[in-house]
């Protein structure tokens, strides 16, 4: 049989080709564009090479937003992964409670983000809101809007709150997949507890906890509606995180080159954690 | 080592809402001696695997107790019985080698690390599993991972029972003929008492040295396999033992003779009294045979099967098959057969009629 040649097919293509053009190519492009060059509008570009991205690296309103974000993120990928897979051990594996923990689950993530920053804003207030009124009714002293302790720990918690669902649903996706079978061998073997744990259940959650904290470290890293409505980045500086300070470069001062830079590094960073995550965790299920 | 006894124990599955339960175990009461290797066979869904469960612990009876050594264990989790069990389907720890996977149960129990590596280079070298012992378990095929579970049945040295579920189902036919015999060996060597779940018949018979046969959730006969062939006390037994399984006919009873059409058979002895309920008449093909006399048949098929032939007779509306050797020749007219009367068989109810004492 002969085959004939039809290159036609290819226009098939063309409308996924200008999406990933329009939302992903282009304007990744413009912001490489300010990056290296000076502009005083009208459309006049001057060549500045890498002057923005040696002045983002060397300044230290950088270096602190890029060590406040990283410990915001260290911290809440410690309470939520291991909180998560808490949470997905305990809960029923068939009957009719199966559902209503599903939903209850899935409710905080069904909540915008902007909504859940001005639900705690409120929640959080220490005249009038429920949590900060009750703290300082039962002696302690807590105000998230001039104290950066409390700053933290709100937008910590807050996010704990609105994400560890999150990875419980993936860890309990994981979970279910396990038959019978492993848990009756593991009995007969004598296995502890901890045995079951470490050797059935972590083994077979390993993908689905590898994109949930996936998931969470890209969400977080670049965590921005949620601390702005709830703290707007205050006290001071104390919760500007990375996106915060960027938009605040950005739009606040206009001083678009270096935040252009500030975004590339900013993406590269993403790019290279996630990289590095994902092949580090895919080698260990090669061997 | 113990013997195992179960008293009286039904269980039931929790029903769907609004229906009664069924029970998948009904009123057992068996006795499984020390160091025997018994064979459990029955149909899908007759309460065997329910059965081993109940054994191990992984399942509580709703009803009766089980008694290891006169003691009862009816209540004590799994851990506390010592009993191995090798499941249907393979199952592995993927993250630890394979020497890690045998090793696992021992490791649990706190053996010293000195006898855990002996122990399982010893099953390894059993299994032939030697050369993949520092590979990850993950990596193996399904004969490979079936056989880490077998490993791990019998690495351990001190359990009461070893229970195998249909442990074989997976392998490659060469291959379970290999482990089968395996384990008959390791059985010879180590006697520890083996039950074998299955519902083939030939794998039964070789492993065995007594048979438990279930049917519906009840033990209908527990035997070597020459008497389930001789002797079945079920219809069930009868047919589903052997190949081709044994005629069951219905008869009626004259003066202490079946009778199988309009035609009188021979027994080795009458039947005395009356016999309320469905009345047949068993007979294995094997035992049927052409004679001058006798029940007039129509062929309507020969099966050459190579040592023998299968024949399918009818008479009346009612199917006869019949065992014949290679080397005879089916009668060309007016075909009739008889029974022999020492292995022709009554049943009342699908239960052998075994009071027919000489008169």
């Amino acid at each position: 049989m002969n085959k004939t040649q039809n290159n036609k097919a290819w226009w098939l293509v063309v409308p996924v080709l200008v999406l990933v053009a329009f939302n992903a190519f282009i304007p990744l492009m413009t912001v490489v564009n300010y990056a290296f060059q000076e502009t005083f509008g009208d459309n006049v570009f001057f060549w500045e090479g890498t002057t923005w991205f040696e002045q983002v690296l060397r300044s230290p309103r950088f270096h602190a937003s890029l060590i406040r974000q990283l410990v915001f993120t260290g911290m809440i990928l410690a309470i939520e992964v291991p909180l998560g897979i808490g949470v997905a051990l305990t809960m029923p594996r068939k009957g009719p409670w199966v559902s209503v923990c599903l939903v209850l689950m899935a409710l905080p993530l069904l909540i915008p983000w902007n909504v859940v920053g001005a639900m705690w804003n409120i929640f959080a207030l220490p005249e009038i809101g429920l949590l900060g009124y009750t703290l300082n009714s039962i002696g302690i002293d807590y105000n998230f809007t001039n104290q950066p302790i409390s700053a933290w720990l709100t937008t910590v918690v807050m996010d704990v709150w609105h994400w560890t669902s999150l990875i419980v649903l993936l860890c309990y996706a994981g979970l279910s997949s396990i038959s019978d079978d492993y848990y009756q061998a593991a009995h007969i073997d004598g296995a502890s507890r901890w045995a079951i744990f470490r050797y059935i259940q972590l083994p077979k959650m390993k993908r689905v906890l590898t994109i949930a904290i996936l998931l969470r470290f890209m969400d977080s890293f670049m965590i921005y509606t949620e601390p702005f409505v709830l703290t707007g980045g205050g006290p001071g500086n104390t919760t500007t995180f990375l996106s915060i300070d960027l938009v605040k470069i950005a739009l606040g001062q206009f001083d678009l080159g270096p935040a252009a830079a500030m975004s590339l590094i900013y993406f590269l960073m993403v790019l290279l954690i996630c990289w590095a995550f994902y092949t580090i965790m895919m080698r260990n299920e090669e061997q | 080592m113990a013997r195992i006894r179960f008293r009286d124990v039904r269980h039931a599955y929790p029903p769907p809402k609004g229906q009664e339960p069924v029970y998948a175990l009904n009123e057992i009461n068996q006795v499984w001696e020390d160091g025997g290797a018994y064979a459990l066979l029955g149909p899908s869904g007759c309460g065997k695997t329910t059965l081993l469960n109940i054994i191990s612990g992984l399942l509580t009876p709703s009803e009766g107790e089980i008694l290891f050594d006169g003691k009862e264990v009816t209540d004590l989790p799994t851990s506390a019985r010592q009993i191995a069990q090798v499941f249907q389907f393979p199952v592995v720890y993927d993250t630890m080698s394979v020497f890690d996977n045998l090793a696992f149960p021992l490791r649990n129990r706190g053996m010293d690390e000195k006898l855990v590596q002996q122990r399982v280079e010893q099953i390894a070298e059993m299994l032939d599993l030697t050369d993949n012992l520092k590979k990850r378990a993950s990596g193996l095929t399904a004969d490979g991972k079936q056989k880490i579970s077998l490993g791990r049945g019998l690495v351990r040295s001190d359990v009461n029972a070893i229970l195998f579920d249909e442990p074989l189902t997976v392998i490659d036919p060469h291959l379970k003929w290999q482990l089968r015999s395996k384990l008959k060996e390791l059985h010879q060597q180590v006697g520890v008492t083996m039950i074998y779940v299955t519902h083939d018949q030939v794998e039964a018979l070789t492993f065995a040295e007594k048979v438990v046969v279930m049917y519906e959730g009840i033990v209908v006969q527990v035997g070597t396999p020459v008497e389930l062939f001789n002797h079945p006390r079920h219809t069930f037994v009868g047919y589903f033992i052997g190949s081709p399984g044994m005629n069951v006919l219905p008869c009626s009873i004259d003066g202490g003779q079946p009778v199988f059409g309009k035609n009188l058979l021979n027994i080795e002895s009458r039947i005395k009294g009356q016999l309320q309920g469905k009345l047949e008449v068993g007979i294995r093909p094997e035992f049927v045979e052409f004679s001058d006399d006798g029940i007039p048949v129509k062929i309507e098929k020969v099966e050459d099967l190579g040592r023998y032939q299968v024949l399918t007779l009818t008479h009346e509306s009612e199917i006869i098959k019949m065992v014949m050797a290679e080397d005879q020749t089916v009668p060309s007219e007016n075909p009739r057969i008889q029974f022999d009367p020492h292995h022709t068989k009554i049943y009342c109810d699908d239960w052998v009629v075994e009071e027919a004492v000489n008169e």
